[in-house]
């Protein structure tokens, strides 16, 4: 500790602060651009020099450490001539065009210059004029306005992990861009828009749509992830403009995943549903509320009379609200139906008992930083969970953790793990026993007789030395393996790593609320189907919640199907199309992202509630309304809800023990894997999980969500005589789809990648499931 | 997925690749990206001037990001992203030089060679390049062909230079 002295105040500060953090704590407000409080300091602007005894001239507060005794001065009129002149260099070549500037309003710059810029300019000379270089679908360039403070470059460099944009040129020539023309392509890219103190980089959706001053701020939860990055939802005239992060430190910090920021463009889609609608005698008409819940009615409750609940099945996506979740399976159970479901990818139901109260982690995003060891067992975080990467790479590179990463897929990478293993899924279960055998070997056990017949490989040997040896380690499960036909069996051996040793973690989810619908009892009941079979097996009548099958669900194809065959299939959703008309027989539109209150719960178990930002367009009814209403009419008991709260209450209320996300010990033998051919390998395309995503048009042309192919390795492709760039097609159990084949060697023998949810790969089946590949001649 | 671009190895001769794995082995382990300017000059001295696939090697090969190793090759003059005449005349044109008469250099030149700055003769024999100060400042005004500086110029001296130019 120091005691320091800043404009006459007397303040203490830690050994190494900088001045202006020091300020910053302080709340006196020293003036920055290049100064960050999450980059490195590059101290390039020269904006925030201020006085300090002793110092003859004036020195950058964010870059000079604090000593005992220093008396700094933010307002002297030594500081201020330094401040103003510094102000009058960065005008030098800046535009003085503010009102044609999308950033006017909240601009630093801007706001700069009216405390410290003059009143007229004496630099009469031409300014200078850059090219506005294409970055991709999400950002917008406007150059001459850049000051080169490089908060966008370090930013790539230090926290999304991948270098794109650089300062090229010298001098009066130095301009920031990618210098080839090329999309910068970070998941997390948008961030660079609120770093960037001026107008260069500027959101290109939303981009001369409003001006900061119009528009009113409402803070929520982002919907497609199992993090729930808080947000605030910029709103004019009951529409939303655009979506910016709002700091939280034990989530998402001052960032924001592009799929977050974006996706609310997918609200004002053309197919968006905005009426109910009923199919009769197969010509669709729009109707209003009250016919289409007579409808329904009507035809469910034949169908419950007539052919019994068990051929009714519920099924909603994960990324619905927890109050919704709760209301549709009080809904159905009120119904005596117990086929209801949200874990619409899942194929391995077999030791659903030892599933923990909620999917989720047991330890914070700070605790993941600090980790020293880690085993992380198929997820591909950056394009799954792109915040949690961040922590993950922060934990890999500022604490020198070593990750054990195991996939049956490369994952993107932006920092150096331990060990980054590719198995088959044959080989999966087998290559984490591995681990499993040299932790009891180290602890001086003996292991089981089951792995005896096992080897223990180096990376095993290390994984599970550090697993040990480490002070703080964790075992996480990505979100894939819950897709995998061994899941149950992948998750124990996973479950028996922890056990014997100290480490936390848990498993993550699809969707935003997977967490909520598993508290809310969005699960079958004993008796009942889980989603898979639900699908499998043609039942009578189907409500899909926030779903398009083509896209939500493990096996499409079988899906779409079972529901055209179906006497009723109700589609409650927020968009649709025409493939939808071919299934369903009824749709309510219902609200999406920031047009109903609700609850999340993420994956570290917080219970995070908004409320609506606008209303819901045309006769769209948020998702809880619409349930309470159908309660009434098929005339349930205690539907009576007013608001979001007062079901939340009720769920919360029921609700005994403390909720964990520990795994039970799994009893009998778990599905495991067989077989030999091709396999499909993969994981959720990045701009693909939910009907709002599908519909964000900026995000679907970005290069995630163009350039899908398949992944074989080289010994594969050469056995089935197919060549790097060729033009091939998969097929599973459907229609052949035409595809580009990618050579990629990392993957195993016989595993094929294509992704799931990707558009066309609706006609593909199963993941971990056999696929055929051939060639098509040109 | 980035399909890989040519590998250095088959961009270079390998007499270049040994002289910038000398460079290299310089630096401490780990510290490979430190000979990026050296790997710039001799790709430049094999080639002309640098592509940018030659930059994008270097890049691969140094396991940097591309953007840095075009940071580094946009910042020196001294490394040409286009191609260049068989010489290039480098004319300072930073303050010393410019106090001394650098601007009357430039036209001399471009009126004697019938070329702006930056531009290239028709016969490709010569690239005027304009460039910050080489360090000559007491010779001022100065330029420098290829890699021989030329200082205390006068129009009588230069052209003597250009006389002096093997075609
Ligand atoms: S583009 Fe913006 S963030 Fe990047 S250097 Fe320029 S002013 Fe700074
Ligand atoms: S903020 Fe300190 S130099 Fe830029
Ligand atoms: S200014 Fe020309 S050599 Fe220094």
């Amino acid at each position: 500790m120091v005691n320091i002295e800043i404009d006459g105040i007397s303040l203490e500060a830690e050994q190494g602060d900088m001045i202006i953090e020091v300020a910053d704590a302080a709340g006196v407000s020293i003036p920055r651009f290049c100064y960050h409080h999450k980059l490195s300091v590059a101290a390039n602007c020269r904006m925030c020099l201020v006085e300090v005894e002793n110092i003859p001239k004036a020195v950058p507060a964010c870059a000079t450490p604090v000593a005992d005794g220093m008396k700094v001065q933010t307002r002297s009129p030594r500081a201020r001539e330094a401040q103003k002149s510094v102000m009058e260099f960065l005008l030098i070549n800046h535009p003085l065009d503010c009102p044609i500037c999308d950033q006017g309003g909240e601009c630093e710059l801007q706001d700069i210059a009216m405390g410290y810029g003059g009143d007229v300019s004496q630099f009469s000379e031409g300014k200078r004029v850059v090219v506005d270089p294409y970055i991709g679908p999400l950002i917008s360039t406007e150059m001459t306005r850049c000051i080169h403070c490089t908060r966008c470059v370090r930013f790539g460099t230090e926290v999304a992990g991948i270098r794109e944009l650089g300062a090229t040129g010298r001098g009066e020539n130095m301009s920031i861009g990618t210098f080839i023309e090329k999309s910068v392509d970070s998941e997390i890219s948008g961030n660079i828009i609120d770093l960037c103190p001026v107008g260069a980089l500027t959101s290109k959706p939303y981009r001369f749509s409003a001006r900061a001053w119009e528009m009113g701020q409402v803070p929520s939860i982002a919907s497609h992830d199992c993090l729930g990055s808080h947000v605030n939802i910029h709103v004019r005239r009951g529409e939303i403009m655009r979506v910016v992060p709002r700091d939280c430190e034990t989530i998402n910090e001052c960032w924001l995943s592009d799929r977050d920021r974006f996706s609310y463009t997918g609200l004002e889609s053309k197919q968006r549903l905005l009426q109910p609608r009923i199919k009769e005698k197969g010509q669709w008409k729009n109707v209003e509320w009250q016919d289409v819940f007579e409808h329904i009615v009507t035809k469910l409750g034949g169908i419950l009379e007539s052919e019994g609940p068990e051929q009714v099945g519920f099924l909603a996506h994960p990324s619905s609200t927890t109050e919704e979740l709760y209301l549709l399976q009080k809904l159905a159970r009120g119904l005596k139906v117990e086929n209801i479901d949200y874990r619409l990818f899942q194929q391995d139901f077999s030791a659903q008992q030892s599933d923990p109260d909620y999917p989720g982690l047991d330890l914070t995003l700070s605790d993941v930083e600090s980790l020293d060891a880690m085993l992380v067992i198929g997820a591909n975080l950056r394009k799954e969970q792109p915040l949690l990467n961040i922590r993950l790479r922060k934990a890999a590179q500022e604490n020198g953790a070593a990750i054990t990463l195991v996939n049956t897929i490369s994952p993107d990478l932006n920092y150096e793990p331990h060990s980054n293993v590719l198995l088959s899924p044959q080989a999966f279960a087998d290559g984490l026993r591995g681990i499993l055998k040299a932790l009891y070997l180290l602890k001086g056990d003996i292991p089981p007789e089951q792995l005896n017949s096992l080897n223990v490989d180096s990376w095993q040997q290390v994984c599970a030395e550090k697993l040990l040896e480490s002070p703080n380690v964790a075992v996480i499960l990505g979100a894939q393996v819950s897709d995998w036909p061994n899941y149950h069996e992948v998750r124990e051996v996973a479950r028996l790593i922890r056990s014997l040793t100290s480490a936390s973690g848990g498993e993550l989810s699809w969707g935003a609320n997977a967490a909520g619908a598993a508290i809310a009892g969005m699960v079958n009941g004993e008796s009942g189907f889980n989603s898979y079979e639900m699908l499998e097996n043609t039942l009578q009548a189907y409500v899909l919640w926030g779903i398009d099958p083509r896209f939500d669900v493990a096996d499409p194809l079988q899906a779409v199907t079972n529901l055209k065959q179906a006497a009723l299939s109700i589609c409650v959703n927020t968009h649709y199309d025409e493939t939808t008309e071919t299934w369903a027989d009824v749709m309510l539109p219902m609200a999406g992202f920031g047009e109903t209150s609700g609850t999340y719960v993420n994956c570290l178990g917080n219970w995070q509630s908004f409320t609506g930002a606008v209303n819901p367009p045309g006769e769209a009814r948020p998702g809880w309304k619409i349930l309470r209403v159908l309660g009434n009419f098929m005339q349930l008991n205690d539907f009576n809800y007013t608001s979001t709260t007062e079901v939340i209450d009720e769920l919360r209320g029921s609700i005994c023990n403390k909720l964990s996300s520990a795994w039970k010990a799994q009893e009998g033998t778990p599905h495991s894997y067989s077989g030999s051919e091709l396999t499909r390998v993969g994981t959720h395309a990045l701009y693909r999980c939910d009907s709002l995503i599908r519909h964000a048009v900026p995000l679907q042309r970005t290069k995630d969500n163009t350039e899908h192919s398949v992944g074989l390795n080289e010994s594969t492709a050469h056995r089935l005589g197919l060549i790097d760039g060729q033009k091939i097609r998969v097929r599973q159990s459907g229609d052949w789809l035409p595809m580009v084949l990618d050579i990629d060697n990392a993957l195993a023998d016989n595993a094929v990648r294509v992704d799931i949810g990707f558009e066309g790969s609706e006609v593909l089946g199963l993941i971990h499931k056999p696929i055929y590949i051939e060639g098509v001649s040109e | 997925m980035a399909k890989p671009e040519p590998c250095l190895t088959e961009l270079l001769p390998q007499e270049a690749i040994a002289s910038i794995d000398h460079w290299i082995s310089k630096y401490p382990p780990g510290r490979q990206q430190s000979a990026v300017m050296a790997a710039l000059t001799i790709a430049q001295d094999h080639h002309g001037w640098l592509t940018e696939k030659l930059m994008n090697g270097i890049a691969d090969y140094l396991k940097m990001p591309r953007i840095a190793v075009y940071e580094v090759a946009s910042f020196y003059s001294m490394y040409h992203l286009e191609p260049v005449g068989k010489h290039v005349i480098s004319v300072c044109t930073n303050v010393s030089c410019m106090l001394c008469g650098s601007d009357s250099v430039v036209e001399h030149l471009s009126k004697r060679l019938g070329v702006k700055l930056g531009q290239t003769t028709s016969d490709s024999l010569i690239t005027l390049k304009e460039v910050e100060c080489l360090g000559a400042c007491g010779g001022a005004p100065m330029l420098e062909v290829d890699k021989q500086y030329h200082e205390n110029l006068t129009e009588q001296k230069i052209d003597e230079i250009l006389a002096g130019l093997e075609k």
